[in-house]
């Protein structure tokens, strides 16, 4: 007799940007309603040990969707003859439409790297609207230190790059298992997707001059990054935790840019916590 | 077989990166996965260790030649250069953050990249394996 995963997935179609998009989602538990927002060029699977894990289900309510253009969700019709670019205004959008569609209540929502951005933007703009985010390997400023026009041109396999550059954000103590699975999802992003996400990550989402805004008293903000990341380092987390006020910031040792997918045991150990916090005292 | 200072966790830093640039081609070479990965690969490059530059010669995927620089013709596609104590942090078997990958260390400014670029980038996560091929004697030793 097989044994099933407790996730359960499905499609659905929601409007963003005044287009129709099919989207996946994948959820379990019940609860607290808890949004997951996965990293640029990968998908939801990322999150995959969070939906399985009993301790964080038995209180939450866990959904995980792949962004439009990402993993099983669909591009908008006509994709073919446009580039891919994710801006603040669209991934905010994005999120909201998300939200609405599933009429969730005062939801948490959890994003890593360009995830973690756009959880501080929604603190920011939206601090009635949720519960509390946290922002896994997120920040208020970012500095690129490559060309992302390498990710998607003819003579370099896209995946391929993608999965390399990002290899460097794992730790060395991840386990090889997870590690690999990791760069998989980047191994299939489509073409330019990733870059189209990078142009979010480390151009258009930048608001260190606004960070300071946030109202921590009306959304909590838990800022959790780990000691690998090499562009959201632990020193710039301590700087974005510095200007916004009340947040609350974690360095988790031997972990790189993917916690939830790349260490999932000990990244449990840190957030754990973060989740009884939020449920106890409502952040 | 190579010397880690205990309590600090560092190589020796006088002696160490060069017992792994001996090491290299060896190290390597021994990794039929690596080499068949990088089979259609043949050029020349550069790697910049503190003040001395070795050029690293790859013929369909294995390392044929590491040797100092010579004359200002030798020269190699791409050059790849960071301080002696970056490389000898690089190679440990459990590297410091920053120094754990050749994209961490530019990110941290701590290596530097020159050249043609092109089939670096096509190649990518071949050459990082290729250099951090030596950790494995780190594990060893």
């Amino acid at each position: 007799m097989v044994e099933f995963e407790p996730i359960t997935g499905r499609y659905f179609t929601m409007q963003v940007a005044g287009e129709d998009v099919r989207v996946y989602v994948e959820e379990a538990g019940s609860g607290i309603p808890l949004v997951c927002l996965h990293t640029a060029g990968a998908d939801s699977r990322q999150f995959r040990h969070l939906l399985c894990d009993p301790a964080v289900t038995e209180h939450y309510r866990v959904l995980a969707f792949d962004m439009p253009w990402h993993g099983k969700s669909n591009p908008p019709v006509g994709y073919q003859n446009r580039d891919y670019q994710l801006t603040t205004g669209l991934y905010r959008e994005t999120v909201n439409a998300f939200c609405a569609a599933m009429e969730l209540d005062n939801p948490v929502v959890m994003g890593c790297s360009m995830g973690g951005r756009i959880v501080l933007h929604l603190a920011l703009e939206q601090p009635d609207d949720f519960r509390a985010v946290i922002a896994l390997e997120g920040a208020d400023r970012l500095e690129p230190y490559y060309d992302t026009d390498w990710l998607n041109r003819p003579d370099i396999h896209g995946g391929e790059i993608a999965a390399a550059f990002v290899s460097g954000q794992v730790a060395p103590q991840s386990p090889d298992e997870f590690r690999h699975e990791t760069l998989w999802h980047y191994k299939q992003g489509g073409p330019g997707i990733f870059k189209g996400d990078l142009y979010f990550y480390w151009t258009d989402g930048h608001f260190d001059d606004r960070s300071a805004q946030i109202d921590t008293s009306r959304c909590p903000v838990y800022l959790m990054s780990g000691e690998y990341d090499s562009s959201c380092t632990p020193e710039r987390t301590e700087a974005t935790a510095g200007r916004i006020k009340g947040s609350k910031a974690k360095v988790m040792a031997d972990i790189g840019h993917f916690p939830m997918s790349e260490n999932p045991e000990l990244f449990r150990r840190h957030f754990m916590p973060v989740l009884e916090e939020i449920r106890k005292t409502g952040g | 077989m190579y010397e880690l200072v205990r309590g600090t966790s560092r190589w020796n830093k006088t002696e160490g990166t060069a017992t792994v640039i001996e090491q290299l081609a060896e190290r390597a070479n021994a990794d039929d996965w690596l080499v068949h990965r990088g089979r259609r690969i043949n050029l020349k490059f550069l790697l910049g260790i503190g003040g001395t530059d070795y050029i690293v010669a790859i013929r369909d995927g294995r390392i044929a030649s590491v040797s100092p620089r010579k004359l200002p013709t030798d020269t190699g596609a791409f050059s790849i250069r960071a301080a002696n104590d970056v490389w000898a942090d690089f190679w440990l078997a459990e590297p410091p953050r920053d120094r754990h990958d050749v994209f961490s260390m530019v990110a941290a400014g701590l290596a530097t990249l020159d050249g043609e670029l092109l089939p670096l980038m096509q190649n990518l996560q071949y050459f990082k394996d290729l250099l951090a091929a030596p950790r494995a004697a780190a594990v060893e030793a």
